[in-house]
């Protein structure tokens, strides 16, 4: 798509500008120290001053509850667009010199902020918060590190979405293992030759991500000063081969998500399920209103009867800027957005997001909207929750994931197996890591 | 205005030289054809606008919908109102780039044709590389020159770059060339007009049909640009249209997609795109008979 061809070419044209070094020092190269170490103004004069970058919808009704009790540490909310785009242009702000105080960062793209040193390390300010979230959610803003780059603020556990309706007039019940899953994709094309169980998108990393994450997979992970890369590792390449031989025998399709014919199989009922993740019911209800009511949730498919493991697709944390002169003000506000009950039952409300500490998740009540023939939604959510299992992001994921766009297309177009594919984005990341100067273990 | 003159230059050909054959009327479906291909996409954004969220993805492609106020309600509700300030910087950004560009590529357009001096061949040339240099492709480095003078993320930042526009400048140079007579400018000399007489009263009247070329081109460029605002600007009360209509596309997987706002504020944003086609157009017309006159 668009938007992340556009990505791509920024984070392009930024390691360009990288390499040459012509205009601005880049990454590792400047010393990270200077603006980190600027103490604190002591009598700060007038308010401290933030900006604050986020796509989260209705940031600013929640911001301004802090303003109002907050009256010497002003922020100030720029909605931006969200994705990859944001990252990039985060990214290129922060090489340029100027980036804002606070940023909201999907977990994927934080390890590219760290690389840069584009974000401070929060370590001694949110100590006291550590056991707020769990370990699984925390370890994605350290990076398995001693250092804290962000505070959580919502989590994506994946679940497995399906057509109650559907189901039971076919006469299929909802699956326990993946096993299920592919008799059930082969008992819905004998009901129905128009209809399938679901599609393999070759056009969402972050899907497979998940599902990856949910096999246990590690794609990244840090050892000393070396990066340990094993994106083709045997739970994903087990992971592509159960979806590729799916699609290969023809039991699900392999369109994408989020385009209009996806739309309109869902609206139709020509797709019965999505394993996505806890946000799904927003995109639901605005891509398939017809729907309503006829969704259900369930955990998503185990590998193994009787497990209990998910994955985690998107989340995003609240991150400051290495460059910002108020770090102290603006961790002050990040911990009070992600924690505090007031700031979070916000959050929920204004900005729907599924939030990320412990207590909050168990705590949500009604069922949203569009699900409310499931009252335990929310239940439901915090279990999976409990169960979904992530990995530590490497700094390139922006490559690995283009390069999952590119192998997986292929691979849909060629008929080719699609753990060839993951070989290729392992291929790809590693030659990527080595030419931004990363070393890697072997 | 190339398609303007095309399809006379066609039509007098079908009515000449191949007038009763009867694949002469290949050309004219040729052009159809194109008409056809270009307006489609337009003629489908009015239409998607029509529709509600619950129709969008399940009714008919070609179907008009039933939601047209509320999405245009629901469009100037959101957020207080943004879509108003977003076309107010639009338009900003649009008129003012497009009026100070045309400024600059006229007087250079008409010094670079009527003057000689020394290194004018070099200076042209260096324009004719520049407009092979796509706008893209400077965005990032314009940014990083902009942050280190601290005009990033200002409305400087997207009006500044677009106001040099290489192809404006050769578009002004070729017509000033064409439409100034030398001798006219010799006659304004021998009358005793200084210099900047001459280019106030003599040159620019002439060049008005091809300035008026130049702004709109100019116009629509940065109407449509989005790189550039986007990389430039930080504050959401600085974008434009486009970058602005972006954010509600990329709002994040926990809100529902605002597609329905987004098609009826693209809708919207051209309307002002084609009224000001329709209202330039007689300039264009004048430009055509200007020729005449010789």
């Amino acid at each position: 798509m668009r938007a992340n061809r556009l990505g791509a070419a920024l984070a392009v044209a930024l390691s360009v500008t990288c390499v040459s070094g012509a205009l601005v020092s880049c990454g590792s190269g400047e010393p990270a120290g200077s603006p980190e170490a600027a103490p604190e103004t002591a009598a700060p004069q007038g308010p401290v001053k933030l900006t604050y970058w986020a796509w989260a919808p209705n940031m600013d009704k929640i911001v301004k509850v802090w303003n109002a009790a907050n009256p010497d540490i002003q922020v100030t909310v720029s909605k931006q667009a969200g994705g990859d785009d944001a990252a990039a242009k985060y990214l290129t702000a922060a090489k340029a010199g100027n980036p804002p105080d606070l940023v909201q960062a999907e977990y994927q793209h934080l390890p590219s902020f760290i690389a840069a040193d584009a974000v401070a390390d929060l370590k001694a300010e949110t100590a006291p918060i550590k056991g707020e979230f769990s370990d699984g959610l925390w370890n994605l803003v350290t990076l398995g590190t001693d250092a804290v780059y962000g505070v959580p603020q919502d989590s994506g556990p994946m679940m497995l979405f399906y057509r109650k309706d559907l189901f039971d007039k076919y006469g299929i019940e909802v699956p326990e293992t993946w096993q299920d899953y592919a008799e059930a994709a082969r008992t819905v094309r004998k009901k129905d030759p128009k209809a399938y169980l679901g599609t393999f998108s070759s056009k969402d990393p972050g899907a497979f991500t998940g599902l990856a994450q949910q096999a246990g997979a590690q794609w990244w992970s840090i050892s000393g000063e070396s990066w340990k890369v094993n994106v083709a590792d045997e739970p994903t390449r087990k992971v592509a081969d159960y979806w590729g031989g799916l699609v290969k025998e023809g039991a699900i399709d392999d369109m994408p998500y989020f385009t209009p014919e996806w739309n309109k199989a869902l609206n139709d009922g020509k797709l019965l399920t999505w394993p996505s993740a806890v946000w799904a019911p927003g995109v639901l209800s605005s891509n398939a209103p017809k729907a309503k009511g006829k969704w259900a949730v369930a955990p998503l498919p185990q590998w193994n009867a009787g497990e209990n493991f998910s994955g985690f697709w998107g989340g995003s944390s609240t991150a400051v800027s290495a460059r910002t002169p108020h770090k102290a003000a603006a961790t002050k506000f990040a911990t009070w957005l992600n924690t505090d009950q007031e700031a979070i039952d916000l959050l929920v409300k204004e900005a729907a997001i599924y939030p990320a500490t412990t207590k909050a998740q168990s705590a949500l009540g009604e069922a949203p909207a569009y699900f409310s023939n499931q009252p335990d939604f929310w239940q439901q959510a915090a279990t999976v929750s409990a169960g979904a299992r992530g990995f530590t992001f490497g700094p390139n994921v922006g490559v690995t994931y283009n390069a999952f766009k590119d192998g997986f297309d292929k691979a849909l177009q060629d008929g080719t197996p699609f753990s060839a594919a993951v070989r290729a984005m392992q291929d790809v990341t590693v030659a990527d890591m080595r030419k931004s100067g990363f070393q890697i273990a072997p | 205005m190339a398609g303007v003159t095309a399809a006379t230059a066609h039509r007098r050909r079908a009515h000449g030289a191949f007038a009763g054959r009867p694949w002469g009327v290949a050309p004219t479906a040729l052009l159809l054809l194109g008409a056809i291909y270009c307006l489609f996409p337009v003629f489908w954004v009015l239409i998607a606008a029509t529709k509600s969220p619950g129709e969008l993805f399940s009714t008919p492609t070609l179907a008009f919908g039933t939601g047209f106020f509320d999405n245009v309600a629901e469009l100037f509700a959101y957020r207080d109102g943004v879509f108003w300030l977003w076309a107010a910087n639009t338009l900003i950004y649009a008129g003012g780039g497009a009026l100070l560009s045309t400024a600059v590529s006229a007087v250079s357009g008409y010094a670079l044709a009527k003057y000689r001096f020394p290194g004018r061949n070099a200076i042209f040339n260096l324009l004719i590389g520049g407009i092979l240099v796509p706008a893209v492709v400077l965005a990032i480095p314009q940014y990083l020159l902009f942050s280190q003078i601290g005009l990033a993320d200002s409305h400087w930042a997207v009006l500044l770059p677009q106001i040099l526009h290489p192809y404006g400048i050769y578009l002004a140079r070729v017509y000033a060339a064409a439409a100034i007579p030398d001798s006219l400018l010799e006659a304004g000399r021998i009358d005793g007009a200084g210099e900047g007489h001459l280019m106030t009263r003599v040159a620019l009247p002439l060049m008005v049909p091809g300035m008026v070329t130049i702004f709109l081109f100019q116009f629509v460029a940065i109407w449509n640009n989005f790189l550039l605002p986007f990389i430039m600007l930080g504050d959401d009360q600085k974008f434009p249209l486009t970058v602005g209509l972006f954010t509600l596309l990329q709002a994040g997987a926990n809100q529902p997609a605002l597609y329905n706002l987004i098609l009826t504020g693209a809708l919207l944003s051209i309307v002002p795109l084609i009224a000001l086609f329709l209202t330039m157009q007689r300039y264009w017309k004048t430009d055509l008979s200007s020729g005449a006159v010789k």
